[in-house]
């Protein structure tokens, strides 16, 4: 990245730059693919699916992943370095490093799967939205399992591009705090394994997926969209909203995603509903954050435990006594995770411990 | 359900080419009886948008819109119930010329109104906000599958849910440095409305199923139609909408990563009720 005329944090993962990728897969060489590796070496996900691969053979799993600009850190780069016949370097003329799926095509190289694979592109909702695909590929039994997530990595365009839309805080994000004062970016890889069946959860119970129609970079200011996938996914889980424990809300700390959050989730859901941003810990990481904060919501089923809301101290007046500050023990068994993004692209995702009786 | 073959119905069909401006002047040329236009059209004013917006619309937000705007009108539907399937290869080059440049030079002079055309999900976002929808829509990308994961997407959501939806694919010229590794010329823009029954509305059906392949060959275009859109990213879609218009039974082939998209297109109407 070039050096950053911002002051701003960054929810930035620590040893991206020193850890090549290996020499098989170096074509694919870039920041955000570094990312998408570690991501495939952490929690033995790679031999998770290598042996689902032995199950059901590499052509019968799907890849469905979700990224907002891929690489294209890589092209900036090439744009940084032109050779003087307006070439790019040698090293970044890979036209695969330069497209939207350059990320599903290094992860579908690297996992060695042959089935059907494309990449979800809707900014923030990008890596919810894949699981409500790929769950229609299982339905329909194009696939016998599907590798879904997404990754982003900082980048010059998310971190200028935000910047001149004035929707970065010069301070750590405080989301719902009433003296906010915008997000803070933060980049992640995240997958997982849908099958099925399988000997214990978390399941994946439903979701919801609405359209704003409002504006390209601003929420409806009810909410309408938001409450669209959150009714849908309820009752495609066969869920009341009574019976949710835990939300993990998209809460990028921006003053208008935050307020609409908010009072959609005090309209909605009672005060036994607890519900809180995670990204004082990581920061909005975008096409990634769906896959994140679902992950972040299955540790707090198994942990029985729900995160707070780091960084705020105090919640702004349109919060209901559902979204909580401080960590909590609770019993967790129906959560939602919501993702709302740019182009006013809404996904809900209804997750179980176990199944609904 | 099982993963055999599966059916839908095209109630309405949109393409925009410059030297194929509408699918209604699109159908003469692909059949043979009527040459293309040898000036290349305009790009289309982007219809839905309000003024300011429509002058600082993107070629792919202008092009997508319009063959949208146009199935829908074929189809006769509501565009407001239908989700819609946006694909596209690419992205709108332009704007990524536009921000690599200016990161490399200016950094801090991003344009915002560029920054957020630059998303890969906007001109399905200008979609959702010019229609009125609340209808989910999904953009997506898959190399030179990407005409095929958007038309399966699309199939998979109208067997799943057993409603219509909009299947849109789009691709523009790349332009500035990025021309040099990234090859797309023109523009080429599609769109069908997809049904899970057949309608009066009903022009064809495809019956699709996955066909495994190593290394899947995809069916071709007659080559005077395919050098209408040569050296687009989305050239090899040309030969479905060329069946479309021939009007006789054909099978297509368009790849996926992996395995492909077998495609039987076959004319369908329903007849005329009897006068009385």
């Amino acid at each position: 990245m070039p050096d950053l005329p911002l002051a701003t944090w960054l929810g930035r993962v620590a040893g991206v730059e020193g850890q090549p990728l290996p020499p098989a897969l170096a074509a694919w060489e870039s920041r955000n693919n570094r990312l998408a590796w570690m991501g495939l070496a952490a929690d033995g996900f790679a031999e998770a699916v290598r042996a689902a691969r032995l199950r059901y053979g590499s052509d019968r799993i799907a890849l469905v992943l979700g990224t907002s600009t891929a690489s294209i850190g890589a092209s900036e780069e090439a744009y940084r370095n032109l050779e003087p016949d307006g070439q790019f370097p040698p090293h970044l003329r890979q036209p695969i490093l330069h497209a939207p799926h350059a990320l599903a095509d290094f992860v579908q190289h690297a996992l060695e799967l042959h089935g059907i694979c494309v990449t979800v592109a809707t900014a923030c909702s990008s890596s919810a939205k894949v699981f409500a695909q790929a769950e229609r590929l299982l339905r329909t039994g194009l696939a016998d399992a599907a590798v879904v997530g997404g990754v982003d990595s900082l980048c010059g365009s998310v971190l200028f591009g935000f910047n001149s839309l004035e929707l970065v805080s010069p301070e750590p994000c405080r989301p719902f705090d009433p003296d906010r004062r915008g997000l803070s970016l933060g980049e992640a890889a995240g997958f997982a394994l849908l099958e099925r069946d399988g000997p214990a959860g978390p399941w994946l119970l439903g979701y919801g997926e609405s359209s704003d129609a409002h504006h390209m970079s601003s929420p409806h200011p009810e909410g309408l969209g938001a409450r669209i996938a959150i009714r849908d996914a309820l009752d495609r889980a066969g869920l009341g909203a009574n019976d949710i424990d835990y939300i993990n809300l998209h809460g990028t700390a921006s003053q208008k995603n935050d307020a609409t959050e908010a009072l959609v989730v005090a309209d909605l859901f009672p005060a036994t509903t607890r519900a809180s941003s995670t990204k004082g810990w990581t920061g909005h990481t975008l096409g990634a954050a769906g896959i994140l904060e679902a992950v972040i919501t299955w540790l707090a089923m198994d942990a029985g435990f729900t995160p707070g809301t780091l960084n705020s101290r105090a919640l702004a007046a349109e919060c209901g006594p559902q979204i909580r500050l401080e960590n909590e023990a609770a019993e967790l068994r129906f959560t939602l995770s919501h993702s709302f993004g740019f182009g006013g692209s809404n996904c809900v995702l209804a997750f179980g411990r176990e199944r609904p009786a | 359900m099982s993963a055999g073959s599966q059916q839908v119905f095209v109630d309405g069909v949109g393409l925009w080419a410059p030297r194929l401006p509408g699918w209604e002047m699109a159908g003469p040329v692909l059949r043979g009886e009527a040459s293309a236009p040898e000036t290349l059209a305009a790009r289309p004013k982007p219809p839905l948008l309000a003024p300011t917006e429509r002058r600082r619309a993107t070629d792919t937000v202008a092009i997508a819109l319009e063959v949208a705007v146009r199935a829908c009108e074929h189809a006769a539907v509501d565009p407001r119930v239908l989700s819609s399937v946006f694909a596209c290869t690419h992205g709108d080059l332009a704007t990524s010329d536009y921000l690599c440049a200016t990161l490399a030079g200016t950094p801090t002079l991003v344009s915002p109104t560029r920054f957020h055309n630059s998303v890969h999900n906007a001109p399905a976002g200008y979609w959702s906000i010019g229609t009125g929808s609340l209808a989910p829509y999904t953009a997506l990308a898959a190399d030179r599958h990407t005409f095929g994961a958007g038309f399966l997407e699309a199939a998979v959501q109208v067997a799943c849910e057993s409603r219509p939806v909009l299947s849109v694919a789009y691709d523009v010229e790349a332009r500035g440095p990025m021309a040099t590794v990234v090859h797309s010329r023109g523009m080429l823009a599609t769109a069908l409305v997809l049904a899970p029954r057949p309608s009066v509305h009903s022009v064809a059906r495809i019956t699709w199923r996955l066909v495994s392949a190593v290394a899947p060959r995809p069916t071709l275009a007659r080559e005077n139609n395919a050098a209408l859109v040569a050296g687009n990213a989305l050239e090899a879609c040309l030969v479905l909408f060329e069946s479309l218009a021939d009007a006789a039974p054909r099978t297509v082939v368009q790849t996926l990563t992996g395995s492909a998209l077998e495609l039987v297109v076959e004319p369908w109407s329903v007849a005329a009720p009897a006068a009385g």
